[in-house]
């Protein structure tokens, strides 16, 4: 099995107060890995490290090998754009945008003509159950469907890794349902490798594999057959 | 409650009465349920007989009785294997979960590492379960929310004492 996105002994601070002291991870191509860990103990800033958001103090990130760490922010953003996806805990779609314009805004930042990105967001809609919800603008949304919409924004671009920060934290626990069993299911179909933030037990036991982040260190001493 | 490994536990910290040790278990375990002198008795004759304990005549302790129990390497092995292996996860489980955090932190043995054991073996069914909502029918998932809706309340209990475990050895371990 080949190492789709790794850290290193990654080191974060913000300011003075260190958030991640030492935290190494290695995740499997195909693999949903969950990182779970109480308030505070750094597995949001892991995935923004993974993720090339944030720019570790010391340490390494290698995605397909490649060090994510030494990129230019300029490479990192091409990398995200068109490498990576990602789904936030609120799903923060462009308010002024409908739905399938939601959708399709990683395929227009990729270079995809609009007709054709508008066609293939379209094409998202009957799997997420919004079938005729196309035009309707975020406000119009309940959370669960604008997650849905975002969560169909982070993988219409085919991405090789999903990066998932509470993607069900502001969902009651039939929506969160919803939610996961979308993600896993196009995860799966796609090969898209998934690293998903959260402190949910019902929501990790979606993924392959958890690991815990507690003061800034990665607790992952062995590793769960799935 | 099981009751044989906890005294086997109690009796790892130093060697004690069987009235002494009535009084420690009623004061960490009973909550309310005190447990029969008959019960001590007979279950340190039994854990003598099968070599996890020897009996040592020396002076009384606060009670009346005289024979003081030393546990052995066979019952200091059976202490480490229930501390170290992970329950079986299933409803109603906490009770055993919490003998083995107190235990270990009386015995200064790693709770947390027991407590992230436990964690992985809870995610570990709490996966089989979400499998079978999967490929199950309703009245599968029905009964697989039942499950993981209990093993998610262990997990969160698991979450607050992992939270909270250097205060519980202070008062554990005044």
């Amino acid at each position: 099995m080949t190492i789709a996105i790794e850290a290193r002994n990654v080191m974060f601070s913000f300011g003075r107060t260190p958030a991640l002291r030492g935290a190494s991870i290695a995740v499997e191509s195909g693999e949903i890995l969950a990182i779970m860990g109480p308030s505070g103990s750094g597995k949001s800033t892991l995935l923004h490290c993974l993720a090339g958001i944030l720019v570790p103090g010391s340490g390494e990130v290698l995605f397909d090998g490649a060090r994510v760490d030494s990129m230019t922010e300029a490479e990192r953003s091409r990398l995200r754009r068109d490498r990576f996806g990602f789904v936030f805990q609120f799903g923060q779609l462009v308010p002024e945008l409908t739905a399938v314009e939601n959708v399709a805004l990683p395929l227009l930042f990729g270079g995809v003509r609009r007709t054709e990105a508008l066609r293939k967001a379209y094409g998202w809609f009957e799997r997420l159950g919004m079938d005729g919800m196309e035009q309707r603008r975020s406000g119009e949304l309940s959370g669960g469907q604008a997650q849905r919409v975002a969560l169909a924004r982070g993988l219409v671009a085919g991405p090789k890794v999903l990066f998932a920060d509470e993607p069900t934290g502001a969902l009651d626990s039939l929506t969160s349902e919803q939610v996961m069993d979308l993600l896993v299911a196009v995860a799966r179909e796609q090969g898209t490798t998934v690293v998903l933030v959260t402190h949910e037990p019902r929501v990790a036991a979606c993924a392959d594999r958890e690991v815990i982040v507690r003061d800034g260190r990665v607790n992952a001493p062995d590793r769960i057959a799935s | 409650m099981n009751v044989p490994v906890t005294l086997l536990g109690l009796l790892e910290r130093e060697p004690s009465h069987g009235y002494d040790l009535k009084r420690e278990y009623d004061a960490y375990f009973g909550r309310g349920k005190p447990l029969p002198f008959g019960q001590v008795y007979s279950t340190l004759s039994r854990l003598a007989r099968d070599g996890k304990v020897v009996i040592s005549e020396v002076g009384p302790g606060d009670g009346p009785d005289r024979k003081r129990y030393v546990i052995t390497d066979l019952g200091a092995t059976e202490v480490e294997q229930w501390l170290t292996q992970p329950v079986e996860p299933e409803p109603h489980l906490q009770t055993v979960l919490f003998a083995k955090v107190v235990l270990a932190l009386m015995l200064d043995r790693p709770a947390g590492e027991y407590l992230d054991t436990q964690r992985r073996a809870h995610l570990q069914r709490m996966r089989e379960l979400t499998e079978i909502k999967r490929t199950g029918g309703l009245v599968d998932a029905l009964l697989a929310d039942h499950g993981l809706y209990h093993l998610e309340a262990d997990l969160r209990w698991i979450e607050m004492t992992g939270a909270r475990l250097d205060a519980l050895k202070k008062e554990v371990r005044p």
